[in-house]
This record gives structure tokens, C-alpha cells and sequence, in this order.
């Protein structure tokens, strides 16, 4: 049986809410099931900017990010969070998003290296088993 | 209303002998909110009913009925469509546009940055600006809004809650310059800060002093637009967070209370303002359940505020309100299903009694609405007005044993919510508490549990799901939009006195920390040009800001 540090460590996850929306049912929901799916799970709360999210990202030594938008700003803000990582040298988190994005936006979200965009609808299940199967 | 005990006991006999025997089919006979439905509503479920009490007739206490003698067959209900992209310049083409097709009234929808008191050109705006609503940053910007649209002829309702103020003194002060003084001007300003902390998260100050700006707009409003709405008490938000039906009803009569606990508090006479409070709920897909809550709401509002409060003028006693489709409950796979899932909900809507409607787009899961979204909505309600037929008669479901049973224990699990909340304090130390906030969160993940395991079905979603779908075209807000309206923003800087910008703001700041109320240098601030985003850092000085402890 491996015993390395990766299979023995929690997955350490920053859910966050960039921008001004206040929709948090999605993150809240998000943040619940990975966290009852046994990672650790830092939800940043409202209105945080990409510097804000990115400093968390860093501190809290995370594998992954999922960023929460419905307010159609996920152009301007998820290329902002993934520029700071990549200059922060944080490149190597998985970048996840989720929200009210567009099927155009989507393709552009991963060629920016986002590793998976969830609309509406997505179950909760397949969000955390694509963490899980990312981050490892 | 008493009942022959042989056709108690036949209603027994049926369900033991006859149904016990019969088939069902394995799935969860629940409303959405969770809560238990019977295979069969009898009289025997009637048993307590008093209809004349409980009842009474439309326009009359305790108006579980309706609101007004004739309902629909006396007036529609206004068809108030959500609108707002932008610069002002955009929105009031849109608006324009929407009053040459007939609509009545408009409905402004702002932008995040606006929302939450930050002017365009602020660092938090970047990115959000123009794009979920208009951008409003000072009075030249209100006054391009509504420039050609006579406003002593429409009504206008603005969806905004921390800045309302701030908001409605530059909407008085444009109607000013255009010759229409406030006691003319008709509309609604949402203004509901409660629900802010509970549910839709836009602030800008801790809770006590946006409690009292609430309360100033109240009391100013009174004396100097009678026709205006100064609050629209919603529940539309604390459901969209993944409220259960009851907690929405509970949470925003709550909210409505403490509004009318606090005005009392400032000396002001019920009979005075609770005319004008006005109520804004959630149209969501349980069809029963949505109209049963509809129907309780009305009630519990004139029972308690001609009660508890001493209201003595029917018009305190009537509680109208404005009703939204659901837009948690659309869906981004097969959205043209959206389409039905609206009509059900505006149907329910139109069932219990709304004063006005809005009906969603069905591409809203996925963007702002396309035009042609928007046209289908609000041909879904003229559809339902002027086809269906269910316009004919006022409350059609009315006597119906489950609306009647479904209605009664709205108002009863609404009045264990409010013990709770007394127990915590009232409403102010429950948000403190986290109290409503967590039992949203722990109804919206219970919820989607159901969704997530296959117990409930989403159609398209958990189960009919097509493979390969198509898209549908979505609207694109141009980026170029935010770089305007930063333009306009420094032109009306370049523009002013600054002198007198210094001097009003100097003066609300002032005004801040006395009990004064602040109507006024809103006004005078408006005049000066002062921007939305300065007023608000000028009492963020004073009032502090407000921070959330997240639960989830």
C-alpha cells in the first residue's frame, strides 16, 4: 500500500467568491460537499478580489481553487486570479469555475488553464470527483 | 365549519380500505420545500376551518382572498419586466423600447458596483461594470436614464437596497429639473436591507445604521412622495439563496415587522407609512405550495398589523406585492424548458393574487436575456392573461381542501419562525446569530442532496438528459461599455463645482453622526453632482463597514 504524502494529505480547497455578486448558494453548497467529501475546504466568504483570493490560495498552501461568479465578471476576474498564482509561482493549483458562463466563455476560461468550468445544474458528485481526480 | 362525523368517517374509510389497497409509485410526495402531502384532501381536513374568519372576501380583511374587491376583473396585473445593461444611454433605449411595446411600468435593474456604492472608475468595479444592470454614478447619469420618458406618467421601480437613498435623491432630483416635484412621482425602491444580510449579500454599512437610512426614507417618504413605495420587502432573494417557502414567508414578514417596529420606535404612526410598504416574493415551481403561501402572507400581514401593531386604516392592513418567476429554478441544459417551468410559476403567481409580475427568460441560467428571451417572457404572461381564462374569477382555488389546508400551515410554521426569532432577539441579533442564514444554507444543501441522489427530478438535469445539446445564442455586454461610462463619470467631475461637492459631502458626514435625517443632504449632494461612490465613503467614515462571518 503507497503511503507518500499526497495519499495521506487532505485535499486542501479555497472556494471563493471574486467580484461584488452576493449569489452564494452555489459556493455554500460546493464548499459543504467537498468538505463532507472529506477535503479541507477554505471558503473566502463574499467580494473578494483576485489579489485577496490569490494571498489565500498561497497561505493556506491549497491544491485547488474554485472560483464562484453569477455576475457575468468572469472574463475580467478569473484571468486576473490565474495571472497572480502563475506570477506568485502558485501555477501548479487547480483552477476550477463555477457559475453562469457562457458556452464561448467556457472555451476561453480553458485555454487560460482552467481546469473545469460547472454551470448550473452540475451535481455536486462530479464536481468533488473531479477535484479529487485533478488534484492527484 | 362543523362536519357530519358520517363523512368524517367515510373520508377515514376511503383512505384505510380504498387507497391503502391501491398502488403508488415509489418517488418522494413532498413539495419542494420538503413537506409531506396526503394522497387526498377531505373535508375532514376542514374540521377547524372557519372560512368567514379566515377568509372574508376579496379587498377585505383578512384578505387571504385578494387584496382588492374585483382583482383582475377590475385591472391586470402590471407586467413589469427587470431591465437594466450598460450606461444609462443603453438602458433608456431599452426602456423606450419596452414603453412603445405597451408596458406600463419600468423596473431599473443596476449594476454590481452601483449596488454595492462603488463609483464606475473604483478598482472593485473592474470587470462588472454596465454588465448585470445599468451603472448609475451620479445625477447626470439618472438624468440620461429616464431623459424622454415622462415620469409623472409611469411608474418606475429600482432594484437597489444599501445606496437606495442615495438613489431615489437622484431620481427626485432629476424629476426636479424636469418641472415634477416628488409628491407626483409613483414607484417602488426596493430598499430592503434586511434581506441584504440575510440573503442576497449587497451592503455597504454595519446593520443599525442601514436600518436607520431605511427608516429615514420611510419617514421622509411619508411626508413628501405619497405616491412613492419607499420598501419593498423581498422574499424574492432569501429563496433564490435556497430558502424552503416557509422560511421565505417567515424571514420576509419578519423582516416587514421589524421595519414597522422600528418606524414606530421613531415616533412615526402606523396608519402614517404602512400604506406604502410593499412586498416582493419568490414564484417558484411547487404550483400549491407558491399560491398557498401567497394566500398566507396577505393574512398573517392584516391579522398583525391590525393586532399587534394597531393599525386602524384597511390600506395598513393590505399587504400587496410584486411577484418574480424563479430563477433557481432554470436550468443551462435544454433552456427552451425554462420556458415552461416560467409559465407554471407565473401561473401560480397570477393564483395567488400578485399586483405585478415578472416574468424570467429562459436563457437566464446562462446570461443577461437575450431580446427574444424577453419577448417570450412577457408573452407567457399575456398568454396567461388573456387566454387561459383564469382572469375570469377572483382566488379560483379558494375553499380547495388542500389550498385551504397547504394555506393554514404556512401560517402556522410561519409563526413558529417568528417564536424563533423572538427567542434569538428579534430580527437584527437573529442575522447576527447567523440564525436565518444557516437554516437557508442547510434547506438549499438538503435540497440538492435530493437532487444529487435522484430523488427529485430535474428534468434535463438529473434525468432526460439530452447528449450533444445545442447552444443558443446569448447576449455579449460590450467591454467597451465600462470604458464609457468611466468617461462619463470624470466628465461630470471635470464638470462641477468642486467646491460644493467638498461642502455637501462635508455636511452629510456631519448629519451622520447626529440623529438628523439624511433625505435632505442626499438631495443637496445629488444637486452638487456628488457621486453615489463618495456618499457612500463619506458615511463609511462614519457608519463603518460591514463584514460577514460565512456560514455554509
Amino acid at each position: 500500500m503507497p503511503s507518500t504524502e499526497t495519499s495521506q494529505r487532505k485535499i486542501r480547497i479555497v472556494v471563493a467568491k471574486p467580484g461584488l455578486d452576493g449569489h452564494d448558494r452555489g459556493a455554500k453548497i460546493i464548499a459543504r460537499a467537498l468538505r463532507d467529501a472529506g477535503m479541507e475546504v477554505i471558503y473566502t466568504g463574499l467580494h473578494q478580489t483576485p489579489e485577496q483570493i490569490a494571498e489565500t490560495v498561497i497561505q493556506e498552501d491549497a491544491d485547488a481553487v474554485g472560483l464562484s461568479i453569477l455576475s457575468g465578471a468572469h472574463m475580467t476576474l478569473v484571468p486576473r486570479v490565474v495571472a497572480l498564482l502563475k506570477e506568485q509561482g502558485a501555477d501548479d493549483v487547480i483552477v476550477t469555475v463555477g457559475g453562469t458562463i457562457p458556452a464561448d466563455d467556457i472555451s476561453e476560461l480553458k485555454k487560460l488553464g482552467i481546469a473545469e468550468v460547472f454551470t448550473p445544474g452540475a451535481p455536486t458528485d462530479e464536481i468533488v470527483d473531479f477535484v479529487r481526480g485533478a488534484v492527484r | 365549519m362543523a362536519i357530519e362525523p358520517e363523512a368524517r368517517r367515510r373520508a377515514h374509510e376511503w383512505m384505510r380500505e380504498v387507497y391503502g389497497s391501491a398502488p403508488e409509485r415509489e418517488a418522494l410526495f413532498e413539495t419542494i420545500s420538503g413537506e409531506p402531502v396526503k394522497p387526498l384532501y377531505t373535508l375532514d381536513d376542514r374540521a377547524d376551518a372557519d372560512p368567514e374568519r379566515d377568509l372574508g372576501y376579496p379587498g377585505s380583511y383578512p384578505f387571504t382572498r385578494g387584496v382588492y374587491p374585483s382583482m383582475y376583473r377590475g385591472r391586470l396585473w402590471t407586467m413589469r419586466q427587470f431591465a437594466g445593461f450598460g450606461t444609462a444611454e443603453e438602458t433608456n433605449e431599452r426602456f423606450r423600447y419596452l414603453l412603445g411595446h405597451g408596458q406600463t411600468g419600468l423596473s431599473t435593474a443596476f449594476d454590481m458596483p452601483t449596488l454595492m456604492g462603488f463609483d464606475s472608475d473604483h478598482g472593485r468595479s473592474l470587470g462588472e461594470v454596465g454588465v448585470e444592470g445599468v451603472a448609475i454614478d451620479t445625477l447626470d447619469d439618472m438624468e440620461t436614464l429616464f431623459a424622454g420618458i415622462p415620469l409623472d406618467e409611469v411608474t418606475v421601480s429600482m432594484t437597489i437596497n444599501a445606496p437606495a437613498a442615495i438613489l431615489l435623491a437622484f431620481y427626485v432630483v432629476a424629476a426636479e429639473n424636469k418641472g415634477i416635484g416628488p409628491e407626483r412621482l409613483g414607484g417602488t425602491i426596493q430598499t430592503d436591507i434586511l434581506k441584504e444580510y440575510i440573503a442576497q449579500k449587497e451592503w455597504c454599512f454595519p446593520i443599525e445604521p442601514a436600518l436607520r437610512l431605511v427608516e429615514d426614507m420611510i419617514e421622509w417618504c411619508s411626508v413628501e412622495m405619497p405616491r412613492w413605495h419607499p420598501i419593498s420587502i423581498s422574499g424574492y432573494h432569501i429563496r433564490e439563496a435556497g430558502s424552503t417557502a416557509q422560511q421565505e414567508l417567515a424571514f420576509t414578514l419578519k423582516d416587514g415587522f421589524t421595519y414597522v417596529e422600528s418606524a414606530i420606535e421613531r415616533g412615526l404612526d402606523v396608519d402614517d407609512f404602512a400604506p406604502r410598504l410593499s412586498f416582493f416574493f419568490n414564484a417558484h415551481i411547487d404550483f400549491f405550495e407558491e399560491i398557498a403561501k401567497y394566500r398566507a402572507a396577505r393574512r398573517i400581514w392584516a391579522r398583525e398589523m391590525r393586532e399587534t401593531y394597531g393599525a386602524k386604516r384597511e390600506e395598513s392592513w393590505r399587504m400587496r406585492f410584486h411577484t418574480q418567476t424563479a430563477g433557481v429554478s432554470l436550468t443551462a441544459q435544454q433552456p427552451l424548458v425554462n420556458i415552461v417551468r416560467t409559465t407554471i410559476e407565473a401561473l401560480a403567481g397570477v393564483l395567488g393574487g400578485t399586483q405585478s409580475l415578472h416574468t424570467n427568460s429562459y436563457d437566464e441560467a446562462l446570461a443577461l436575456p437575450t431580446e427574444e428571451a424577453v419577448r417570450i417572457a412577457l408573452r407567457t404572461q399575456q398568454v396567461i392573461a388573456h387566454e387561459s381564462g383564469v382572469t375570469n374569477t377572483i382566488d379560483p382555488l379558494g375553499g380547495a381542501y388542500f389550498i385551504e389546508t397547504l394555506t393554514d400551515e404556512m401560517e402556522r410554521s410561519a409563526h413558529e419562525y417568528f417564536a424563533r426569532i423572538d427567542e434569538l432577539g428579534g430580527m437584527v441579533e437573529a442575522i447576527k446569530q447567523n440564525f436565518p442564514q444557516r437554516e437557508i444554507a442547510d434547506a438549499s444543501f438538503s435540497y440538492q442532496q435530493e437532487v444529487d441522489s435522484g430523488q427529485r427530478i430535474v428534468v434535463g438535469v438529473n434525468d432526460y438528459v439530452n447528449e450533444g445539446e445545442e447552444e443558443i445564442p446569448t447576449l455579449k455586454i460590450d467591454r467597451e461599455l465600462e470604458r464609457k461610462q468611466a468617461g462619463r463619470l470624470q466628465a461630470t467631475r471635470a464638470d462641477r463645482d468642486a467646491s460644493e461637492v467638498e461642502r455637501t459631502l462635508g455636511e452629510l458626514r456631519a448629519a451622520a453622526a447626529s440623529q438628523a435625517n439624511l433625505m435632505p443632504l442626499f438631495i443637496e449632494c445629488a444637486r452638487a453632482r456628488t457621486s453615489e461612490g463618495e456618499m457612500v465613503a463619506a458615511l463609511q467614515e462614519v457608519f463603518g463597514r460591514y463584514t460577514e462571518t460565512p456560514v455554509f
